[in-house]
């Protein structure tokens, strides 16, 4: 399972960490009932503080994605991947719409939005 | 028993050094860093936890015990060494004696992991060498609570990533915890889960790491952008020639409330600056 941290990144380590695992559960890399590795041997691994991983993890079992089984460890929870993909939808949505807001505001067409959504989608899926 | 140490209003007056009512807590599986100017009181409040120097009042609880505790302690201080003319293979041997948990086994790991010769003299060592061998000691008793100070000081980036990673194995199965002091801020960003920040004989910051790293940040601002900015909302202020640098508690908020201000990430180093130049 590869996680990758960049330390340059302003996005905090812990919300990296929860959402790669995230779109590796979503992506079916990770499986239901796996166990994931332990708070204290990913933060040796990820050369961390444990107090990061833990965050990590204790948000991923807010956000219903693992579970805590005590004694044993996390494990990857049986999702409704619908429901997951509708939340990442929603998502999008919003990052769109704040896309939308910034081109209305800089009288920038709806057509060149659209070639600029295609540019980098393309661009992404080589980057793949 | 839910902390490997507490300490309470520990107060302790030197000369013109003073150390006022110390406080805080290392809760058990985790590692604590103490950050701090020369002078600002890491070392002796390090010494007065163990006992080395008397304290003047306060309470020290290691392992929630008052004493007797000497066992499950391992430390490494700045001016601790081996004599000069023993060997790692002497060093073992001695141990062997004095601790009825020494391991020898994972000593000898170690030395083999760390690249140091069984059979030289430590006068051979050099510095780097010395406190590898320092802290393999310290681990291989298997104590609960390690005590390091300046750990990583005079270490190469090699070797410093090499202490991280014994220090992470150490604490891996959540029963043994860490506090140590350093310089070098960045290894405590990868390693620590509190931060202590002290100064001048007081503890001024007590925060998780990622309560640091994730919610402090820098603004920088000009003169006159600084004016319309509430003081409430400033932790310091650090003015330079050209710009004014403001610690920031809640990065978001501050975001929200000021649009159009450069908001930096903030380091350790950057926060001990600003904590200590800069002005309220």
């Amino acid at each position: 399972m590869g996680i990758i941290i960049s330390n340059s990144s302003s996005v905090p380590i812990y919300e990296q960490i929860k959402e790669q695992i995230k779109t590796k559960i979503l992506q079916e890399e990770l499986t239901a009932g796996e166990l994931l590795p332990s708070i204290r041997s990913l933060a040796k691994d990820l050369r961390c503080s444990v107090i990061t991983t833990k965050n990590a993890y204790e948000e991923l079992v807010k956000e219903g994605y693992i579970k805590n089984i005590p004694q044993k460890g996390f494990y990857v929870k049986k999702i409704n991947l619908e429901i997951a993909i509708e939340e990442q939808l929603h998502k999008i949505e919003e990052h769109i719409e704040n896309a939308v807001k910034l081109a209305k505001q800089n009288n920038i067409s709806k057509k060149t939005l659209k070639e600029i959504l295609n540019i980098i989608y393309e661009e992404e899926k080589e980057n793949e | 028993m839910n902390n490997a140490l507490e300490v309470i209003n520990l107060s302790k007056k030197q000369g013109d050094f003073e150390l006022k009512n110390i406080s805080f807590e290392l809760p058990k599986g985790m590692i604590l860093g103490f950050i701090g100017e020369n002078g600002a009181g890491k070392t002796t409040t390090m010494k007065a936890i163990l006992n080395i120097i008397k304290k003047d009042s306060g309470t020290i609880k290691i392992l929630g015990k008052e004493k007797n505790f000497e066992e499950e302690v391992g430390i490494v201080l700045d001016d601790s060494f081996f004599p000069e003319i023993l060997t790692p293979h002497d060093i073992n041997k001695i141990m062997k004696s004095m601790y009825k948990t020494w391991d020898e086994k994972m000593y000898e790991k170690y030395l083999k992991e760390f690249n140091l010769p069984k059979k030289k003299e430590v006068k051979t060592f050099s510095k780097g060498m010395r406190k590898k061998l320092e802290i393999i000691t310290a681990i291989a008793h298997h104590p609960k609570l390690l005590l390091l100070d300046e750990p990583t000081q005079g270490l190469d980036p090699i070797a410093r990533n090499e202490v991280i990673k014994l220090l992470q194995e150490f604490i891996e199965t959540g029963e043994n915890s860490v506090l140590l002091s350093s310089h070098i801020t960045t290894d405590l960003e990868h390693l620590a889960d509190y931060i202590i920040f002290i100064n001048k004989g007081e503890v001024i910051l007590d925060k998780t790491i990622d309560e640091i790293l994730d919610q402090f940040g820098i603004a920088k601002c000009s003169q006159e952008e600084l004016e319309k900015i509430e003081k409430k909302d400033c932790m310091k202020i650090y003015k330079k020639k050209y710009e004014c640098e403001i610690l920031v508690e809640n990065k978001k908020e501050f975001q929200k409330k000021y649009k159009g201000i450069t908001m930096d990430k903030i380091s350790l180093d950057d926060l001990m600056l600003l904590m200590i130049k800069g002005e309220k």
